[in-house]
């Protein structure tokens, strides 16, 4: 090159030599990782916590929960008291959301209903966990005969109609809420135990299990420290869909008449009571009706929420 | 080469794929490894490399056959004395993307050998153990409070090895440890674990289908097709002077970095019409000084 070009192309800057310094590679500075230390978990939950749909579903499970909670303990009426004087009344000042046929506050009645629910939802979601998780992960780990046995047994409980054998439970013990929450899981464990066996057969093929195993890993360590926790990503989401699947079919049995007994009331119990006058005082069936739609939408769009955080291929 | 440290007899692992039919993945191998040797294992994809290793490791039951190791048969071991043993042998793995827990770091990684054999007194001590473990394979070991994804497949084949190199054993198996690496990096990651075999005085089964790497990492290199040995020489004399067909067709399958040469070489395609070795009615031959070659008997 000519030193002619080099005044042609220098810059309206007038570098010198000496504004340069040589800073070379410094190679410990090269392995330095600048990103902050996450683990899986706080991963997630930051991909969880940019989803609006799924906090605003979490919003509003927590306020249902709150208010299920609180709501009968601030009110001035309980939920089995009759005022017969003061039947059907609309929603004013003095009762919320109305009274029913009976003068009971319906303010009180849904919030307690809406705690019913709750707790035969969850409780018939962490005993589908409980024994979903411990059979489909022997069937996972184990294989081979074991879970050819295991399987064919959860499979024909599983072709017995659901239904026949709910009612037929429910028939047979004393309607009560244990007897529900059996009847719901005497099959909703099925579907989880399924869900377990699958991720755990696909993880027990991986690197990292052989690698433990290489190390004399026994199978205690391997299932509850190396399997369990890769697949508790499908598990939380089975659970949390598992939730309104069981507030739907309590409600449904209560509708039916097969659910809690008179004067308990449960979300499903309580729109069954308003149909008789449905047209007459609407409310009486709108607010249970509302408050449990509510739910099950908030517990469905939070799953889907929790699955798109927890499954990595979805990671940006 | 002194004596012996391990010595596979007759290794079979047959694998049952449904419908009486059996897939013969090792057949009928046998090979030793002296003390602070390599032996080589190569082959083509498939040809049951990774099986024969980790069957070895028993990992996998194995069909037949017997592994001394140090004139013990570890196959007839029970499980508790087995456990013990495996501190004298251990694995690192091809994948690292696959092979290290995701949800563990890499201090849990490290140490999870030490929990198991409780070879750690304490949580200080483990510690102590883990960071000298990553300075040994050149990590920083600032970084053992890290994730595995946070690492790259170079670092994380570091941490694999380091693993490994845990519970101070005395054989590895190197599963094809840098076929998932940059070209760049696996001679970074085999110059490690040579300069591991001069400290450490460890003895390497290395697998691997990349024969350049293989030749310069081996002592001996035992050459797999379909299950079996079909030859096993120095890494020298099998280079200078392939004897078996198969041999002969994979060296002629390494690519030569000069065009000149390369548009010239002569690849010897294996078809339909000379696949056939007769392996089912040929035994190993030894013809000339530790150059053992399958020949029809």
């Amino acid at each position: 090159m000519d030193t002619n070009d080099i005044t042609v192309m220098s810059s309206p800057v007038d570098l010198k030599p000496e504004d340069f310094r040589k800073i070379g590679s410094d190679e410990k500075q090269a392995e330095v990782i600048q990103r902050e230390s996450l683990s899986a978990w706080r991963d997630a939950w930051r991909r969880l916590r940019a989803n609006k749909m799924a906090m605003t579903a979490l919003g509003v499970l927590g306020l249902i929960v709150i208010a299920a909670i609180v709501g009968p303990m601030i009110s001035k009426y309980n939920y089995y008291s009759n005022d017969l004087l003061n039947t059907n009344q609309k929603p004013s000042a003095e009762h919320w959301f109305g009274t029913d046929d009976l003068g009971r506050d319906m303010f009180v009645r849904t919030w307690y209903g809406a705690r019913i629910s709750l707790i035969v939802g969850l409780a018939a979601a962490m005993i589908d966990l409980f024994i979903g998780v411990i059979y489909g992960g022997i069937m996972g780990y184990f294989g081979g005969r074991v879970d050819n046995i295991m399987n064919k047994f959860s499979e024909i409980l599983y072709a017995i109609p659901y239904l026949l054998v709910t009612i037929l439970l429910l028939v047979v013990m004393e309607p009560s809420l244990p007897t529900i929450i059996l009847a719901l899981t005497i099959t909703g464990w099925i579907n989880m135990s399924w869900i377990v066996r699958g991720e755990i057969m696909q993880l027990k093929s991986r690197e990292f299990v052989l690698a433990s195993r290489s190390m004399g890993a026994g199978w205690r360590r391997l299932l509850f420290r190396h399997l369990l926790p890769n697949a508790m990503g499908p598990i939380i989401v089975t659970v949390t869909l598992s939730v309104p699947n069981a507030i739907f079919a309590e409600a449904f049995l209560s509708f039916l008449g097969l659910g809690v007994q008179a004067p308990i009331a449960s979300l499903g119990s309580m729109i069954n009571d308003a149909l008789t006058g449905w047209l007459y005082y609407p409310w009486r069936m709108l607010f249970p009706a509302v408050l449990i739609s509510l739910t099950m939408l908030s517990f469905n769009i939070f799953g889907d929420g929790l699955r798109d955080a927890l499954d990595p291929k979805l990671k940006k | 080469m002194s004596e012996n440290l391990i010595e596979v007899k007759g290794l079979k692992k047959y694998f049952n794929v449904g419908s009486g039919n059996m897939l013969k993945a090792v057949n009928d191998i046998s090979f030793s490894i002296a003390k602070g040797e390599t032996l080589g294992l190569v082959g083509e994809s498939g040809c049951g490399k990774s099986t024969a290793g980790r069957t070895v490791l028993r990992l996998y039951e194995p069909t037949g056959g017997s592994v001394h190791f140090e004139g013990t048969d570890i196959y007839k071991l029970s499980p508790q004395k087995m456990k013990a043993m495996r501190r004298d042998m251990q694995m690192i793995f091809q994948d690292p993307y696959a092979s290290l827990n995701p949800r563990f770091t890499v201090t849990d990684i490290i140490g999870e050998a030490l929990d198991i054999h409780n070879m750690a007194g304490s949580k200080k001590e483990r510690k102590k153990r883990v960071e000298d473990l990553l300075d040994m394979v050149g990590l920083n070991p600032d970084h053992a409070t890290r994730y595995p994804h946070e690492f790259s497949g170079g670092q994380r084949q570091r941490i694999g090895i380091a693993r490994a190199l845990a519970v101070n054993p005395k054989f590895i198996i190197c599963d094809e440890p840098i076929s998932a690496l940059d070209v760049s990096i696996q001679a970074q990651v085999v110059n490690l674990l040579k300069d591991l075999q001069n400290r450490l005085g460890l003895t390497y089964l290395f697998i691997a289908h990349d024969l350049s790497m293989v030749k310069h990492i081996s002592d001996r290199v035992a050459v797999m097709y379909l299950g079996r040995i079909v030859e096993l020489a120095e890494s020298e004399e099998l280079y200078a002077n392939p004897l078996h067909p198969y041999t002969k067709t994979l060296l002629s399958a390494i690519p030569i970095p000069d065009p000149a040469i390369e548009a010239n070489k002569k690849r010897i395609v294996l078809d339909d019409t000379n696949n056939n070795f007769n392996l089912d009615n040929s035994e190993l031959v030894e013809v000339s000084k530790g150059h053992w070659v399958s020949m029809p008997k």
